[in-house]
């Protein structure tokens, strides 16, 4: 016999969970009273969406289920963004929220929040436990719902009284869900028609998002992508999926994605789309998206299919287990190579007319676009996981930060949340304490949850806390020159705080940078510190990011 | 082209797109859930996050304590049923859905209307009732309670043979359905 809460401490044990991340507060105090001597580390932050964004980013660098405590009411309202980024991006989480004694529900008690009904449409799935003895079982199957399939944030609220009663603990063996069966096969036959159709297109592209980075399939995509020179492009949440730069890297797509890459997708024959959603920054005007185009989707998630962009041939399953085959059948039917050589004396044209680019200052004036490559530089090629925060920095990242592997580009990119970046970067941390990590923030974004810088002095975690300061919010900004007539409607963030200030008072080490011509020494020294440090990189204040498909925009239609 | 089996290649044109297309018709769901807290919450919850309007929706027991069924009506012209049908199967207290065609299934819904009644029209209400083997269940001064069962188009026809007569006010269940056969709906 035991209590549920040390039952939940075995349970975590044996789903290999070493770190959790969050809050006590009444209604979880039992929980943490099994914490105490539980032997799991626990991070405790300085707010609960940063204990939830910390999970996420915990979850994206290792491939690991991410958790986070939360108590009942605002605790558990607060960590509502969380999981709708984590939901956006499928991101595996299992958050345990406490609940108020089963007497007090629905009698709006102290701290009471209908936990369950609100975040009913953000997770994956969610369980309000009833009672005790089937705490264990519910904890495994949080876990399993999480982390199999398309992965995504589960819930558990449990009221405060259930999870003090003694229960006979017995360890859980499988978990059955008769209402959860992901596909994860391939079906052969879908596997051998998309072979056959990639090795008689003329100009095929492959475009490959999160999903092959969760399924963990990036080597068996470039495989595919080497076996027949075919070109690749990556949205936002895939970058990483193929290894960049590269021959056949033709940049990220969608609306601030290279002309190369879109010009590319909207000629294409054939689209071979590998966990990838369609999104609305992907396509543009989506009746003229790739518009000659057949397309082949493979994703895990059925509901995928066909509900954006019809497919031609649709194959559900998981990316890793579908691209080792049709690598196989592929390589069976020796695909010609030279039909391919006119499509990429094409790709070559664009590249040669329209790579990214920007105009650098003639004086020491340090541009955002330049500072990303110094980055990239001073990190030894961008030897490190890069979070990042919302906003023109993000992009100017996706755009000039080449990521050479997948798990080391930890950002928002479904929910576009603001403040995701510091706490992400942090859980990307301790879930990889050998390589180093960097957030790229904005003035804007870091204030959004800067509370964890303390988070960060306090427990030793090294992060390097770069801010593109351009005091304003930038791309924000940005759509209001483009689109507002220049009316820069509550843009101005100010020159508050003193970063380098603020930076010392939370435990950190400061630094500002202003001047280009000894940014890239700078940028080493202060990331050569030991701890963490906050570098406050004062940029040019009025730059857009370029190109850019102007929203309900057609991909041939770029600007910039 | 691009038979099994062969090495023979694909031509892209042969390719054509299949799902997402609109039936234009109604479209009976029959869908088996746990019984546990929430499922209903969910499933109205995703069909209004999406966009999915539904026209009817009944729940109720099944033979097993812990599961319920729930049968939803929903108009295949406005949405792409498959979309739906997919959406619904990601929850995981779904654990079964059938798309019921209209004559491999039987469909009932009941209904009971209240209708403005006197000495002078009560005769001929009754001879509709009786054509339409409705029911009536309640007969006041002024008016009657009728209770039909039938198909939709059936509850639908008696209530435009009896509105004429003043409809006070009425109550309908949506329809549940089976499908035929021995097989398991």
């Amino acid at each position: 016999m035991m209590r549920a809460v040390d039952a939940i401490m075995e349970c975590l044990k044996a789903e290999g969970v070493d770190v959790v991340f969050g809050y006590p507060g009444g209604a979880n105090l039992p929980t943490y009273d099994a914490m105490y001597d539980s032997g799991i580390r626990h991070i405790l932050v300085r707010h609960e969406a940063g204990g939830g964004h910390a999970a996420e980013g915990y979850a994206k660098a290792s491939g690991k289920v991410g958790v986070c405590f939360a108590t009942s009411g605002p605790g558990a309202t607060n960590i509502v963004t969380p999981l709708t980024d984590a939901m956006m991006d499928s991101v595996p989480l299992v958050f345990f929220t406490g609940q108020v004694r089963t007497d007090l529900l629905g009698t709006d008690g102290f701290q009471e929040a209908d936990t369950f009904g609100i975040t009913m449409p953000i997770v994956k799935h969610s369980f309000m436990i009833q009672h005790p003895t089937e705490i264990p079982r519910v904890v495994h199957e949080a876990f399993h719902i999480a982390r199999t399939g398309r992965p995504g944030p589960v819930l558990i609220d449990m009221p405060t009284d259930l999870t003090r009663v003694e229960i006979d603990y017995q360890p859980v063996g499988d978990v059955r869900l008769p209402g959860y069966q992901p596909t994860t096969e391939g079906n052969q036959k879908q596997i051998r028609l998309a072979a056959k159709a990639m090795a008689n297109s003329r100009r095929p592209v492959i475009y490959a998002g999160g999903g092959v980075i969760n399924a963990n399939a990036s080597s068996e995509l470039t495989e595919l992508a080497l076996l027949d020179h075919l070109p690749v492009t990556c949205t936002l949440m895939g970058l990483g999926a193929f290894p960049a730069p590269h021959e056949q890297w033709l940049g990220m797509l969608g609306m601030h994605g290279t002309r190369t890459a879109n010009y590319a997708m909207d000629e294409a024959d054939l689209i071979v789309a590998v966990g990838a959603r369609f999104d609305d920054r992907i396509t543009g005007k989506l009746s003229e998206f790739a518009p000659r185009a057949k397309f082949i989707h493979i994703d895990i998630d059925p509901a995928e299919i066909s509900k954006n962009v019809p497919a031609h041939i649709p194959i559900v399953g998981d990316a890793k287990n579908i691209l080792g085959r049709l690598v196989q059948e592929y390589r069976g039917l020796e695909p010609e190579p030279a039909r391919l050589a006119e499509w990429w004396d094409r790709i070559e044209q664009w590249r040669v007319q329209h790579p990214l680019r920007y105009e650098d200052s003639t004086d020491s004036e340090i541009k955002p676009q330049h500072l990303v490559q110094a980055l990239y530089e001073a990190t030894n090629d961008g030897d490190c996981i890069l979070a990042t925060d919302i906003g023109q920095h993000q992009m100017w990242a996706a755009q000039y930060f080449h990521f050479s592997k997948p798990r080391r580009w930890i950002q928002s990119g479904g929910l576009g949340t603001m403040g995701f970046g510091l706490p992400a970067a942090m859980g990307a941390a301790v879930a990889q304490p050998e390589l180093q990590t960097v957030v790229l923030s904005g003035d804007a974004s870091i204030q959004m949850n800067m509370q964890e810088l303390s988070t960060l002095a306090t427990f030793g975690i090294p992060v390097k806390v770069v801010i593109m300061n351009n005091g304003y919010l930038g791309m924000v900004r940005q759509w209001q020159e483009l689109f507002w007539d220049g009316r820069y409607s509550a843009v101005e963030m100010s020159e508050w705080p003193d970063f380098v200030k603020l930076a010392e008072a939370m435990g950190c080490h400061g630094v500002r940078l202003t001047d280009k011509t000894t940014l890239l020494d700078d940028l080493r020294a202060a990331l050569a510190v030991d701890g963490p440090v906050v570098i406050d990189a004062r940029v040019t204040r009025e730059e857009c990011v370029y190109p850019m498909i102007a929203p309900g925009q057609a991909a041939r239609n770029m600007v910039g | 082209m691009g038979e099994p089996g062969t090495k023979e290649l694909l031509s892209l044109e042969d390719l054509e797109a299949a799902s997402g297309v609109r039936t234009g018709r109604k479209h009976v769901l029959s869908i088996l859930v746990e019984n546990k807290p929430g499922v209903l919450t969910r499933i109205a919850g995703l069909f209004a996050r999406r966009g999915f309007n539904i026209d009817t929706l009944v729940v109720g027991p099944t033979d097993d304590d812990a599961l319920s069924r729930i049968t939803l009506t929903v108009d295949g012209a406005m949405h792409p049923i498959d979309q739906v049908t997919k959406q619904l199967h990601k929850l995981v207290n779904v654990l079964k859905i059938r798309d019921l065609e209209p004559d491999e299934a039987v469909a009932r819904e009941m209904a009971l209307f209240k209708i403005s009644a006197d000495a002078g029209s009560r005769g001929e209400i009754m001879q509709v009732v009786e054509i339409f083997r409705a029911k009536i269940v309640d007969v006041q001064r002024r008016t009657v309670i009728v209770e039909v069962t039938g198909t939709h188009d059936k509850v639908e026809a008696f209530e435009r043979m009896v509105r004429p007569f003043g409809m006070v006010e009425m109550a309908r269940t949506g329809e549940i359905a089976l499908s035929r056969g021995r097989g398991e709906t």
